[in-house]
């Protein structure tokens, strides 16, 4: 697979108005990063500003700051890709969150574990306006579990009427029979109107009812969320003039539409840590390697595998939720460029507390009265930055080595952890504390250090493709192959569907998983399809 | 374990992740994930109040016990949950079929899911639960339970499934019984309750495993209260540590219905430069280092997570995990020849005599 649209492309549109830039917009933790980049991928402008408690701020400011760096130039932006955290905010926070109505279609089955059993009951309470798991859904070859009962579905809907933003409906096995599912969305437009939406979990999740109910229900309570920040973002292009079509990363790397992101804004969460790995991948022009992302309080190590980021096996918890996402799989380390160091050389304390943003401010090398990693970088001649050159005593300079020592053997063993025991592959330091990774580090060939890999992230999130999954469960006889093949079909329409331009979709995963214990051999297919977004 | 010292006690929901850590340990890797059953188990605590956990020796001997379990597809459970009305049906039915209540649930098989799953159904049907199991581990198959071993005779299979359909079977033995109720599971979507035989207190004397709920509850708080999980599974299970490395290559293949496969653990510290291979039937069968046999079943092997001790499935297994392996020996009653007959390493098709766990390690240590 290409690395994206890294070759220089020729943009459609007349030579008096080429609309071939391109901004990227990565919201953190600590920082909120932007860049504009032109058609062959050149950075023209990058930006690092502080995250703001309502995210939005944070973004316009760093928006309006890569604009002021490229004056006259703001008719030629044709995108503005958004990586964000607002929809987890508002899931941990437990603020502007709607109130959904959870419909389950499986009854008599599954009712030992009702929906919304695990969750933390102050979210449980502040979403749930109702649940019902009614009869119908399928056993796994498709025989119905119960016919679907349309009168129980549409009795809860009038329980619910006037007290629910949106409606969640999982139905057991949907991913491989979703009709019902359809069938109740067409239920709720008619009984409840046009303004309540419904989540339908075999768009949003693969096999395990629990984790892909949860999604679903966490998806339809975002809604709110998600037209707010559609709305400030178009308002933000609106105010400069930009008529750029906005896109929005989600948690595997790769972009969807803006409409597509309205109707599932779930799937943007998660997307900073695959942001900065596919950003770090191609600023150093690797696909196989191991990254470090380091920022003011943590780094994060990833694994960039064939361009994209190796993804967790494990559930993905969000504000105590467990879902089945794919998220990258993230080690993280409390190390980071604002981190305070105290003790003394024979016993150095590291962290986890940081001064964060403020080591502009705080660090003894900018004139503050707190020693941290940046600090003991100055004093080792790994960074040179700084206001000032403090007088370092002794105690002082042997605190900072030792810390410093600490520091690399974490990263070592870091960076080996996640090297899947391979040590054929480099290193990509990235992020505003990079400095801070050593040059020499066991298991890896090199460690490169890119430029601009203190914005790797929103880099990432320009260069991403578009992209679809599809989960099958397919048997291993005759049928297997075209049943393979439809799941792969599919996985390309949703790509079609995020942005990706139709004759340059590919498949770029495909996983089968042997099922047990079943009399029909069969296997789990999972698909995802990709590519680059279509020209202008 | 030291069955002498079993008192009866009280589950509680606050009881149940300590449990279901330690039935994930015992379930050497297959078993089914724990945590449906979990939310299952805790879902019936709180509608049904908490489970009492009697010792065998508690039971007259008239009283009827049913081993219970669920069988199926792992992956089909995890989408297709259980009903809740899968145990109050097979009540109903069992106690119409002899005439005679219930007394008691207990677990055919404490390793994985059906370790947890059992306090749902006792708590549904008000019945209490006996500190025993049929294994005492996990077993991929029917038969493979110590009832069959101690060679008390089969009487009824009952079956239970998502929809209401209950069965009833009566297999001339145990391999009938794996065949017959497989069958009739996967006809029910690959998900059933089932009551694996139905015993009097009598018969469960010397022929199930005791103390297996307790020994799964201090599995798991050994976990929760040590710094060095690790070290306090070994010392709470009496086990010795294989190795301790990185997960660097799993291979799976299906065949027989069966995940079958191989993983093999990279040492590190004291363990680099040693491979160990663990060959893969849903559980941990035999674990080998250059072509020797360090462990093999019935004896227990175990992978979990070097930081956490948190045991590791043969599905969640993935490349590059930082994983401990762990042997210890298993119930007496799987080391005599019947046992070995039905659970040894030949019975899963491994050409090679078992050697119990010390024995193997007094020689490659």
């Amino acid at each position: 697979m290409p690395p994206s649209d890294s070759t220089a492309s020729t943009p459609h549109g007349s030579a008096a108005s080429p609309r071939d830039l391109r901004v990227g917009i990565d919201v953190g933790g600590t920082n909120t990063d932007a860049v504009v980049m032109d058609a062959g991928n050149t950075v023209l402008a990058w930006t690092k500003k502080a995250t703001t408690a309502d995210v939005t701020g944070g973004m316009n400011a760093a928006l309006v700051a890569v604009l002021d760096q490229i004056p006259g130039q703001h008719e030629r932006i044709g995108r503005v890709m958004l990586g964000t955290t607002h929809a987890t905010n508002a899931i941990l926070e437990r603020r502007n969150l709607g109130r959904v109505a959870v419909i389950r279609i499986g009854a008599p089955a599954t009712t030992a574990v009702p929906p919304l059993e695990d969750w933390p009951d102050d979210l449980k309470a502040t979403i749930e306006a109702g649940q019902i798991i009614v009869r119908g859904g399928h056993f796994i070859d498709g025989y119905p579990i119960a016919p679907l009962d349309r009168d129980e579905v549409k009795r809860f809907l009038g329980s619910v009427a006037g007290r629910a933003d949106a409606v969640a409906v999982t139905g057991v096995f949907s991913p491989a029979f979703p009709e019902q599912e359809r069938e109740i969305a067409e239920l709720v437009a008619v009984e409840l109107g046009g303004d309540v939406a419904v989540s339908m979990s075999h768009e949003i999740g693969s096999l395990g009812l629990v984790e892909r109910e949860n999604a679903t229900v966490l998806n339809a309570a975002l809604y709110r969320v998600a037209g707010e920040v559609t709305g400030a973002l178009a308002s933000v292009l609106r105010d400069r003039g930009l008529a750029a079509t906005p896109f929005f990363a989600q948690n595997d790397g790769t972009l969807m539409a803006l409409e597509y992101a309205a109707r599932y804004p779930v799937l943007t969460i998660g997307s900073g840590p695959a942001n900065s790995i596919r950003g770090a991948a191609f600023l150093s022009g690797v696909q196989d390697a191991v990254v470090a992302d380091v920022g003011g309080t943590s780094t994060d190590f990833g694994v960039l595998t064939g361009g994209f980021p190796r993804e967790s096996a494990a559930a993905v918890e969000i504000g105590g939720v467990r879902t089945n996402f794919r998220m990258p799989d993230i080690l993280s380390l409390a190390i980071g460029g604002g981190t305070k160091l105290r003790g003394d050389a024979s016993d150095p304390a590291v962290g986890p507390e940081s001064v964060g943003y403020r080591v502009s401010q705080e660090a003894l090398v900018f004139g503050g009265g707190t020693a941290t990693l940046t600090d003991a970088a100055v004093l080792s001649e790994r960074a040179s930055l700084g206001t000032t050159s403090p007088q370092w005593d002794d105690g002082q300079r042997a605190l900072l080595a030792a810390a410093l020592g600490v520091v690399d053997e974490r990263i070592v063993d870091a960076a080996d952890r996640v090297s899947l025991g391979k040590a054929d592959r480099p290193l990509v330091a990235v992020g505003g504390g990079q400095f801070l990774i050593p040059d020499d580090i066991p298991g890896v060939t090199e460690v490169l250090r890119p430029d601009h890999g203190a914005v790797a992230n929103a880099v990432g999130a320009v260069i991403a493709l578009a992209s679809g999954r599809w989960d099958a469960i397919v048997p291993v006889g005759d049928g297997r192959v075209a049943a393979i093949e439809a799941a792969c079909q599919t996985a390309i329409a949703r790509a079609v569907e995020a942005g990706a331009e139709p004759d340059k979709v590919e498949i770029v995963e495909r996983t089968e998983i042997p099922l047990s214990y079943l009399t029909e051999p069969s296997i789990r297919v999972h698909i995802k399809a990709a590519g680059p977004l279509g020209f202008l | 374990m030291a069955t002498g010292q079993l008192t009866a006690f009280e589950l509680r929901e606050e009881d149940l992740p300590d449990l279901a850590r330690g039935c994930a340990v015992l379930g050497t890797g297959g078993g089914g994930s724990v945590g449906t059953g979990l939310l299952a188990a805790r879902r019936a605590i709180r509608e049904c109040g908490p489970v009492p956990v009697r010792p065998l020796g508690a039971f007259a001997d008239e009283e009827t016990v049913a081993p219970l379990s669920g069988i199926g597809a792992p992956t089909v459970g995890h989408e297709m949950i259980a009903s809740e009305h899968e145990a109050l049906a097979l009540q109903a039915a069992v106690e119409e079929l002899l005439g005679r209540k219930i007394a008691a649930v207990m677990s055919s098989e404490i390793g994985g899911s059906n370790g947890v799953a059992p306090v749902a159904w006792a708590a549904r049907m008000g019945v209490p639960l006996v500190d025993a199991d049929g294994m005492g581990r996990a077993f991929p198959e029917v038969q493979m339970v110590s009832l069959y071993v101690a060679g008390v005779p089969y009487n009824y299979i009952v079956m239970s499934d998502v929809v209401g359909n209950v069965s009833v079977l009566r297999p001339l033995d145990g391999l009938w019984a794996e065949r017959q109720a497989r069958a009739l599971a996967v006809a029910s979507g690959s998900h059933s309750l089932m009551a694996d035989y139905i015993i009097t207190a009598a018969q469960a004397r010397g022929a199930v495993i005791e103390g297996s709920v307790s020994h799964a509850l201090s599995i798991g708080r050994a976990m929760r209260l040590s710094t060095d999980p690790v070290e306090a599974l070994q010392q709470e299970l009496g086990a010795h540590k294989l190795i301790e490395g990185k997960i660097v290559d799993i291979e799976r293949r299906t065949g027989g219905g069966f995940v079958r496969g191989s993983v093999i653990v990279d040492g590190v510290g004291g363990h680099r430069g040693e491979l160990l291979r663990i060959e893969v039937q849903n559980e941990n069968l035999i674990a080998l280092r250059d072509g020797v046999v360090l462990a093999s079943v019935p004896d227990l092997i175990t992978v979990v997570d070097t930081a956490t001790g948190v045991a590791i499935s043969t599905e969640t297994l993935r490349y590059g995990q930082r994983a401990t392996v762990l042997a210890w020996p298993c119930d007496p009653l799987w080391r005599t020849p019947r046992g070995l007959e039905v659970a040894g390493p030949r019975a899963f098709g491994y050409d090679i005599d078992y050697r119990p766990i010390e024995e193997l390690r007094s020689a490659t240590v």
